[in-house]
């Protein structure tokens, strides 16, 4: 894929007031990109979104789009579409009318929005139900309403802000389904903004990741998740065990366990579950613990541990008859190119 | 449940004596006075005169009605999305109606509108017009009088539907390239709709049995049926007429209330 950079994000800066929205944001988002603004309520990724989109007027900082300066434009200008929280669908136009809104505004001939609005109603499955008002639809249908009305008018760019949060776990699945095969299909560049992990982590080809304002990291998937650069990502993206350092030894806390790499100024490791195990007699690293709980979960069980120290570790185990009941001493073990300090 | 229609009772009692029993009477009245039978009610909807009241007074209320219902929705507007110190003056301006009763503010349109009166004396010092201009005792002051006092009543419900317009649905229109014009009257006006039709129903209603306004106003030139009863129980008395037409004006009122609600009910909630 060709990845030119489309939108541009320059020391982008918001205040409300005196509070501080976004910091100082510095992003750049490939043309096809699928960009996902992920971090927990309140961190300033709906800000950030409605920047883009023209809503609204950073404080500081410029705003790019294929190397012109687009911070003063309006929202119409840029021509993003915009799938807002909550869908903002008309409440009182039906689901062709809603999707044909946009295309009138742009006074495209009779024939042309009614050969598009059956495009798109076709294209988000709606058939059937063109004529019913959003308030007949389910949250998934309406849900598929905004969208199609949002990509009426192949917008260049399509903005999405958590547009699954309502969605039961089922249709969530379903419809990310349908969101990853709308972006191939389309290649227009997405931007989508959730406070779900594995949402962001499934569907996107790029994730920022941000906390009180500040960009924490941006990277593929595998990056942010891997290679996290620092504790908060790592702690948002997933399960992780983290295990104090010793800095003055540059061990482990609390055990004579040296590691690899000499670790400088950070203060723990960290580990994820999946990368824990059992360990085996000639594994390098062995860390005694002791089983707290054993949780079966089918296809596999999650194991509870307690270092000496107190700290609380877990790993999955593929489920085998061993008879482990709480209070066993265990010894884990992992790859010390899997672990990582933060 | 038994201490609840306990507690009721005295309402439900003070209600039938002060409500129930004189429309009984006025029922019985208007079925026997002179005339047993709908002698009353033939009468009623034959006379000439009597119909052209009836004929003004729906036309007279229609028109109060749009025009209180339209300066209602600009004020609404004012009210609810203007700047902080347009708020506080516009809700100020819908407030202090409600404390100047009715007939204070008859006489005062009266003494704005009369011959002689402020805006006649304003409109020939800046030597706009040679002789008054007629503003009292005609449908134009009936008009203005009665809109005067029904436009707060229409702020209200039309103030509910407007603070519930979600402003995402406006932003959505302007980012997808309306003009502040489109978006007014086809998103914005439509999404108000329950509050334009309730308030129509709620004006309507009250202004059809309008009396001091009209009376005042009106000079005896504009009579509208509320002063047609009056007229008819202490000028020329013929109670029976005055019972039919009242019968008449709540089964009208009542029928139009049902059908609009039928209607309309789902919109208007
Ligand atoms: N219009 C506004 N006025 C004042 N504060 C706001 C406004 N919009 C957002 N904020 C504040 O900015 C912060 C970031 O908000 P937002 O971008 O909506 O977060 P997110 O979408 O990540 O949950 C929040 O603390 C929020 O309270
Ligand atoms: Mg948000």
């Amino acid at each position: 894929m060709a990845s030119t950079t489309q939108i541009e994000v320059c020391s982008i800066g918001k205040k409300y007031g005196k509070f501080k929205a976004l910091g100082d944001i510095n992003l750049g988002i490939a043309e096809g990109e699928f960009l996902s603004l992920l971090g927990p309520s309140g961190s300033g990724k709906t800000t950030l979104l409605t920047l883009i989109g023209g809503y609204d007027a950073p404080s500081s900082g410029r705003l790019l789009f294929d190397g012109q300066d687009m911070t003063n434009w309006p929202a119409k200008q840029r021509g993003f579409g915009m799938v807002f929280q909550g869908y903002a669908l008309f409440p009182h136009l039906t689901v062709a009318e809603n999707i044909a809104f946009p295309l009138k505004v742009q006074k495209r001939s009779k024939a042309q929005i009614a050969d598009r609005v059956a495009q798109m109603v076709e294209m988000v499955g709606l058939s059937g139900h063109e004529a019913k008002k959003p308030t007949a639809l389910s949250g998934g249908q309406q849900q598929r309403v905004a969208l199609a009305r949002a990509l009426a008018y192949e917008p260049k760019v399509l903005l999405l802000d958590e547009p699954f949060s309502a969605l039961d776990k089922n249709l969530r699945g379903q419809m990310q389904e349908e969101l990853r095969r709308l972006h191939r299909d389309l290649g227009t560049t997405f931007v989508f903004v959730t406070h779900d992990q594995e949402e962001a982590l499934a569907l996107s080809t790029h994730i920022a990741i941000f906390n009180h304002g500040e960009l924490q990291q941006i990277g593929t998937p595998e990056e942010v998740y891997e290679r996290p650069a620092n504790r908060f990502t790592a702690e948002f993206l997933g399960d992780i065990n983290l295990l104090s350092l010793d800095g003055s030894t540059g061990c482990l806390a609390e055990t004579a366990i040296e590691l690899p790499k000499t670790i400088a100024g950070q203060s723990h490791l960290a580990i994820r579950p999946e990368h824990m195990r059992l360990a085996a007699d000639d594994d390098a690293i062995q860390l005694p613990v002791r089983l707290r709980d054993r949780v079966y979960l089918g296809s596999k069980s999650r194991l509870l541990l307690e270092t000496s120290g107190g700290e609380e570790l877990m790993l999955y185990l593929d489920n085998d008859p061993t008879d482990m009941r709480p209070g066993s001493e265990l010894r884990v073990a992992w790859d010390a190119r899997d672990s990582f300090a933060v | 449940m038994r201490a609840f229609l306990f507690l009721i009772c005295p309402l439900l009692l003070f209600l039938g004596c002060s409500y129930l029993l004189p429309f009984l009477g006025i029922m019985q009245l208007s079925f026997s006075d002179p005339d047993p039978g709908l002698a009353q009610y033939r009468h009623v909807l034959s006379d000439p005169l009597t119909l052209s009241v009836i004929w003004r007074t729906l036309r007279i209320c229609a028109i109060v009605t749009v025009v209180s219902v339209i300066a209602a929705y600009i004020i609404t507007l004012l009210w609810v999305r203007g700047r902080p110190l347009v708020r506080s003056l516009t809700e100020l301006c819908i407030m202090i109606p409600f404390w100047i009763s009715v007939l204070s503010r008859a006489f005062g349109w009266m003494s704005m509108l009369s011959n002689r009166g402020l805006l006649n004396t304003w409109l020939k010092d800046l030597g706009l017009i040679d002789a008054s201009l007629q503003m009292t005792r005609n449908e134009f002051a009936v008009v203005i009088g009665m809109s005067h006092y029904l436009i707060p009543f229409a702020v209200f419900p039309l103030a509910t539907a407007i603070r519930n317009v979600d402003e995402r649905v406006l932003t959505a229109a302007d980012g997808m390239g309306a003009s502040r014009l489109r978006i007014f009257w086809q998103v914005f006006l439509p999404m108000t709709a329950s509050g334009i039709i309730g308030a129509t129903l709620l004006v309507f209603v009250f202004s059809i049995g309008f009396f001091v306004t009209p009376a005042l106003l009106g000079g005896g030139q504009s009579v509208l049926i509320a002063e047609l009863i009056y007229l008819w129980i202490f000028q020329i008395p013929q109670w029976g007429m005055a019972a039919a037409m009242s019968v008449i004006l709540m089964i009208a009122v009542g029928g139009i209330l049902v059908l609009l609600m039928r209607r309309y009910g789902e919109v208007a909630k």
